[in-house]
């Protein structure tokens, strides 16, 4: 666990600090995340005993923290709600915008995905 | 009497440590996550939500600032970041799956996307939104970072931006199966897609709890909405400008 807890750290770090070098607007975690994954990849490939041990404590450490992942958008999210007010008059009309487009936007792709799979299977 | 004075600077004193509002986040999502278990996964009752609403109702009753809440919660508030580095595992479980799919992918990605962000300028149009908080609420699809940053780039207020991010994620992820349940779709790859893309970590956190399939796309939509978002939205904002 702690050494997935370290590869994982590492990643983030390294996506931060390829972040700030190239000045990237992409946050640090998401390259990390690009990082990790190719390595998983490319480690594919390398079937000795060090690895192998190492990719199946990342998988599974990385399985637990997923597990909790709603939990960690808790303090963010009671900061909206206490800083609501900056919204002012715009509250009402920004929470009717907000959900009309985000249903649609939801919809739309699902369906889209759905129906262009579905042609592609059919072939 | 005196007892009371004791009570209240026990309190005091605890107030001012991080452990006390740690404590209340994670006991507060239990309960969130309990009700959520027994209304057998309902989205409305979704488990973030709750606990926001319990935490939001302490701070307000007890006077609490939000910087001292956040204070003890930033631990939490840490874990998002080795989390998102962490989801690079179910997506490379799914490789094989991701790239049969790849072709959909990235259509459904580049028009989702696209109507996201329109959708979104259109109805303020209509409803008449100052062009400050239209552009602060333009990448609202993306994950926070990455629309704070663009909205800060085309003349947003990025703290804006992050309520409302959050708040799209919100939306998301206690109606989203609404829309895909009244459109029949069944596709767990679809559904997740669309919930990713829409409504970035909160929508594939409700995605990953339902479905193993649904999270996998749920996060890859996250990803590449978040990419896509901080190319399109500064795209079209110049496009808007040359009329």
């Amino acid at each position: 666990m702690l050494r997935a807890i370290f590869v994982i750290f590492f990643f983030q770090l390294l996506g931060e600090a390829l972040k700030k070098f190239f000045e990237m607007r992409i946050p640090g975690p998401v390259i990390g995340l690009i990082l990790l994954l190719i390595t998983l990849i490319f480690l594919k490939r390398f079937k000795t005993t060090i690895v192998n041990k190492l990719r199946n404590d990342v998988l599974s450490t990385s399985n637990y923290i997923l597990s909790y992942l709603s939990l960690l958008f808790v303090p963010i999210g009671v900061g909206v709600v206490m800083h609501l007010s900056y919204l002012e008059n715009n509250l009402f009309k920004v929470l009717v915008i907000v959900f009309i487009s985000t249903i649609l936007t939801i919809g739309l792709t699902a369906f889209l995905m759905e129906k262009i799979n579905k042609r592609i299977n059919k072939k | 009497m005196i007892e009371k004075d004791k009570l209240y600077s026990i309190w005091v004193y605890l107030q001012a440590e991080p452990l006390f509002w740690l404590t209340l986040t994670i006991g507060s999502y239990l309960v969130g996550d309990y009700l959520y278990k027994k209304s057998k996964l309902f989205p409305l009752v979704n488990p973030v939500a709750i606990s926001i609403l319990i935490i939001s109702l302490v701070l307000i009753n007890l006077d609490i600032s939000y910087e001292r809440y956040f204070d003890g919660a930033k631990f939490i508030h840490f874990m998002l970041g080795p989390a998102t580095v962490a989801l690079a595992i179910p997506i490379y479980k799914q490789f094989k799956l991701i790239q049969k799919e790849a072709l959909c992918i990235s259509v459904s990605l580049v028009i989702g996307s696209l109507f996201a962000i329109i959708s979104t300028f259109a109805l303020c149009e209509i409803f008449k939104i100052d062009d400050q908080v239209l552009f602060s609420m333009l990448p609202r699809s993306a994950t926070a970072p990455i629309a704070m940053g663009v909205s800060d780039l085309i003349g947003g207020i990025p703290s804006l931006t992050a309520i409302i991010t959050i708040l799209t994620g919100i939306m998301g992820a206690s109606f989203g199966t609404f829309a895909l349940d009244f459109l029949k779709l069944k596709d767990m790859s679809a559904r997740g897609f669309g919930l990713g893309l829409a409504s970035h970590g909160i929508g594939t956190a409700r995605a990953m709890s339902r479905n193993e399939t649904a999270g996998v796309f749920a996060a890859l939509a996250l990803g590449l909405n978040g990419i896509a978002t901080s190319i399109l939205v500064p795209l079209l904002f110049k496009l808007l400008n040359l009329f």
